[in-house]
């Protein structure tokens, strides 16, 4: 064996052990009815095949949970990363003082607890005395019952998720930015280029590969989504912000059914795989290479 | 568990004084955390010698053969069965074995402004279906703009399950193997719930009102809601005394006027002490639980905690007497119903409230709501059906 092998054995070692094999063991408990009659007597244990998957796609609150899911990514991970290149763009701008500052305030958010951070926005939704109401009353909107209403209750998850969120990806792409040559930006204004065209032509091919990595990992987090509808709402009004691992987490840690859990985990990890893999085939994420 | 596992402390040194063989350690946990910490614990054989249990998790650690069985030790301690509120020991009885022993009672009943309703023209808090419904749409007549006659969370799924109780619903039938949601009983409740909604009487919320209940309840916003014995003490905690006068607490409406003007049935709730199996302490863990069910420790315990007491005797206590709020528990008690005694009930339960919620919104017909609660309540039971049926193919009892 090369010594290269001897090296990575240790670090190999520990992933497929602390790793691999939990997943494997998850994807075999999978395929059993593993639940809370099993805990209690073992030999009620049932080899189900690929019944757990089969009762997946028939079930109403997994088509629910998987739609809820997508709005969320569809919404969220475009907006977050909008806000997070704009606020690294003016943070970036040449006639900012204090950059320190404003640097650490945007990142704030990001450093907070959910748990405290979700008692103080819950008050901002409540419909009558909250401020969110009370400023959309100023412009003469009527007042929305942000988590109570299965129509906004899953915006307003991506509001707080966005708001939370932006800085991290902020301060990756205020890395990438300060990496760009202060020549080309000279050359462009020399050419003529206004500030949208340097944006168009300067900036954002060279922070492609940032973007990129940026993007990728915000649609990745996305799907993943629970902490937020897990604190703020519990998954409702109704089944409107039951998300995949919320359903997961449900089912598998309050109810017990593990086998049905450990399915459900496969599913959304096909469904990132696929989606991701589909990403990169369109040319859309592609980390470490440069656009054309 | 909660504030309990704080205060019972207080009652240890008088244990361990009769006892001087025995030391207490009391372990409290969140409420929020128990019910994983212990089946996290049971599989991992950590339980303690003696737990508290809220009486709706009793089925699902007697499926998994955590408790010891009680009734050979109450009747040698000679515990007087009957002094036990009949509904909250029926609680803990898994058929015809008891498996706990009741600590404090709970049960839901109608808190409510008493000067509103009575300045609505509602001199008596209402004792039927229709008085109720005429009463609340007096109020909220006279109430204005944005105030509500009853708050019914579209998130608690035990106001529909009290009307349906009322009505006579089973819930499950079989054997508790099915979904029996689709009953006429049951649709009878689910349409009077309904109509308070679409009559305006109710706001369709879910539970952002809630974090601001006292405080609503007292500014008026909402004039009624239904509750448990906790709410006592919230309310006079979080509000000013004065405001004591202007609210009231009453046993639950009947369906029809009963003939011994009995109120309706709510649930049977509260919390339970067992003997866990595995322990190599269970005698003195025995003696830890009789001793919190005496009507003296019983009593002190309500001193401490305001947690209803579980046995009818400690409510000749002083303090229980001269509260009439606490008097109205003490009615409804004498008529409440277990849920169905099966793991699953609390699965089963949560989503009571998310299709009721759809009929409430529209979203789904009433019908179509009981089909699709019928249709997941039968999927979750399959695991139930099949170990019975082949525990029946053996031969023996489940």
């Amino acid at each position: 064996m090369s010594p290269g092998l001897w090296f990575v054995a240790p670090a190999l070692t520990a992933i497929a052990l602390f790793f691999l094999v939990p997943v494997a063991a998850s994807l075999g408990l999978s395929l059993t009815d593993f639940d809370l009659y099993t805990v209690a007597d073992a030999a009620n244990l049932r080899f189900a095949g690929l019944d757990n998957y089969r009762q997946l796609l028939d079930d109403p609150v997994f088509w629910t949970s998987l739609r809820n899911t997508v709005t969320f990514v569809a919404l969220g991970a475009p907006l977050s990363v909008a806000v997070s290149l704009g606020a690294a763009l003016l943070l970036n701008h040449r006639l900012v003082r204090w950059k320190g500052v404003f640097r650490t305030l945007y990142f704030l958010p990001v450093v907070t607890t959910l748990v405290a951070v979700a008692v103080v926005w819950r008050f901002l939704y409540h419909p009558r005395v909250g401020l969110l109401n009370r400023a959309l009353e100023t412009v003469g909107v009527a007042p929305v019952d942000w988590l109570g209403d299965p129509r906004w209750a899953m915006p307003a998850i991506v509001l707080l998720a966005v708001w939370k969120g932006f800085g991290f990806n902020m301060v990756i792409l205020l890395a990438g930015l300060q990496a760009v040559p202060a020549q080309l930006y000279e050359a462009a204004r020399l050419d003529g280029a206004s500030a949208l065209q340097q944006l168009r032509h300067v900036t954002l091919p060279l922070l492609a590969p940032t973007l990129s990595f940026v993007s990728l990992m915000t649609l990745i987090g996305h799907f993943q989504l629970f902490a937020e509808p897990y604190v703020m709402t519990q998954g409702g009004p109704g089944d409107a912000t039951r998300s995949l691992v919320l359903l997961m987490y449900e089912r598998g840690f309050r109810w017990w059914s593990l086998g049905q859990a450990a399915a459900l985990a496969f599913v959304l990890f096909a469904i990132i795989l696929a989606v991701t893999l589909a990403a990169r085939g369109v040319g859309l994420l592609r980390p470490g290479e440069a656009r054309p | 568990m909660g504030r309990e596992g704080e205060l019972v402390r207080a009652l240890v040194p008088e244990f361990e004084r009769r006892n001087p063989d025995l030391r207490v350690h009391v372990q409290q946990v969140p409420w929020s955390a128990a019910h994983e910490k212990i089946l996290t614990a049971y599989v991992g054989e950590a339980l303690p010698d003696a737990i508290q249990l809220g009486n709706t998790w009793i089925p699902e650690l007697v499926a998994l053969g955590a408790l010891a069985p009680l009734d050979a030790r109450i009747a040698a301690a000679a515990l007087a069965r009957e002094d036990f509120f009949a509904g909250v020991l029926d609680a803990t009885a898994i058929e015809g074995t008891t498996w706990a022993l009741p600590w404090y009672a709970d049960t839901r009943l109608l808190f409510y402004r008493s000067d509103l309703f009575t300045a609505a023209g509602v001199a008596e808090p209402p004792r039927t279906w229709a008085a109720w419904r005429a009463a609340l749409a007096q109020v909220r007549a006279r109430g204005g703009a944005g105030r509500h006659a009853i708050l019914l969370p579209l998130t608690e799924w035990e106001p529909l399950v009290i009307l349906a109780l009322q009505r006579g619903a089973t819930l499950l039938r079989d054997g508790d193997r099915y979904g029996d949601f689709s009953s006429a009983a049951f649709r009878g409740a689910l349409d009077f719930y309904l109509s308070l909604f679409h009559e305006g009487l109710a706001p369709v919320s879910g539970a952002a009102e809630l974090a601001n209940l006292q405080q609503d309840f007292a500014a008026g916003w909402l004039a009624s809601y239904v509750s448990g014995p906790w709410q006592l003490g919230e309310l006079r905690r979080r509000l000013p005394p004065a405001f004591e006068a202007q609210w009231g607490a009453a046993p639950m409406p009947a369906p029809e006027a009963q003939a011994d003007d009995a109120p309706g049935l709510s649930l049977a709730g509260g919390a339970s002490l067992a003997v866990v199996r595995s322990s190599p302490r269970r005698e003195a863990a025995w003696r830890w639980i009789a001793f919190l069910a005496e009507t003296e420790q019983q009593a002190a315990f309500y001193a401490l905690s305001g947690n209803l007491p579980a046995r009818q005797s400690a409510w000749r206590d002083a303090r229980l007497r001269s509260d009439p709020k606490a008097a109205a528990f003490h009615a409804q008690l004498e008529h409440v119903r277990a849920t169905p005694k099966v793991p699953e009930w609390e699965r089963i339960a949560s989503r009571i409230a998310r299709h009721a919620e759809a009929a409430v919104r529209g979203a789904e017909s009433a019908e179509a709501a009981l089909a699709a609660l019928d249709r997941e309540t039968d999927r979750v039971l399959e695991k139930r059906r099949w170990v019975l049926a082949r525990d029946d193919a053996a031969g023996s009892t489940p």
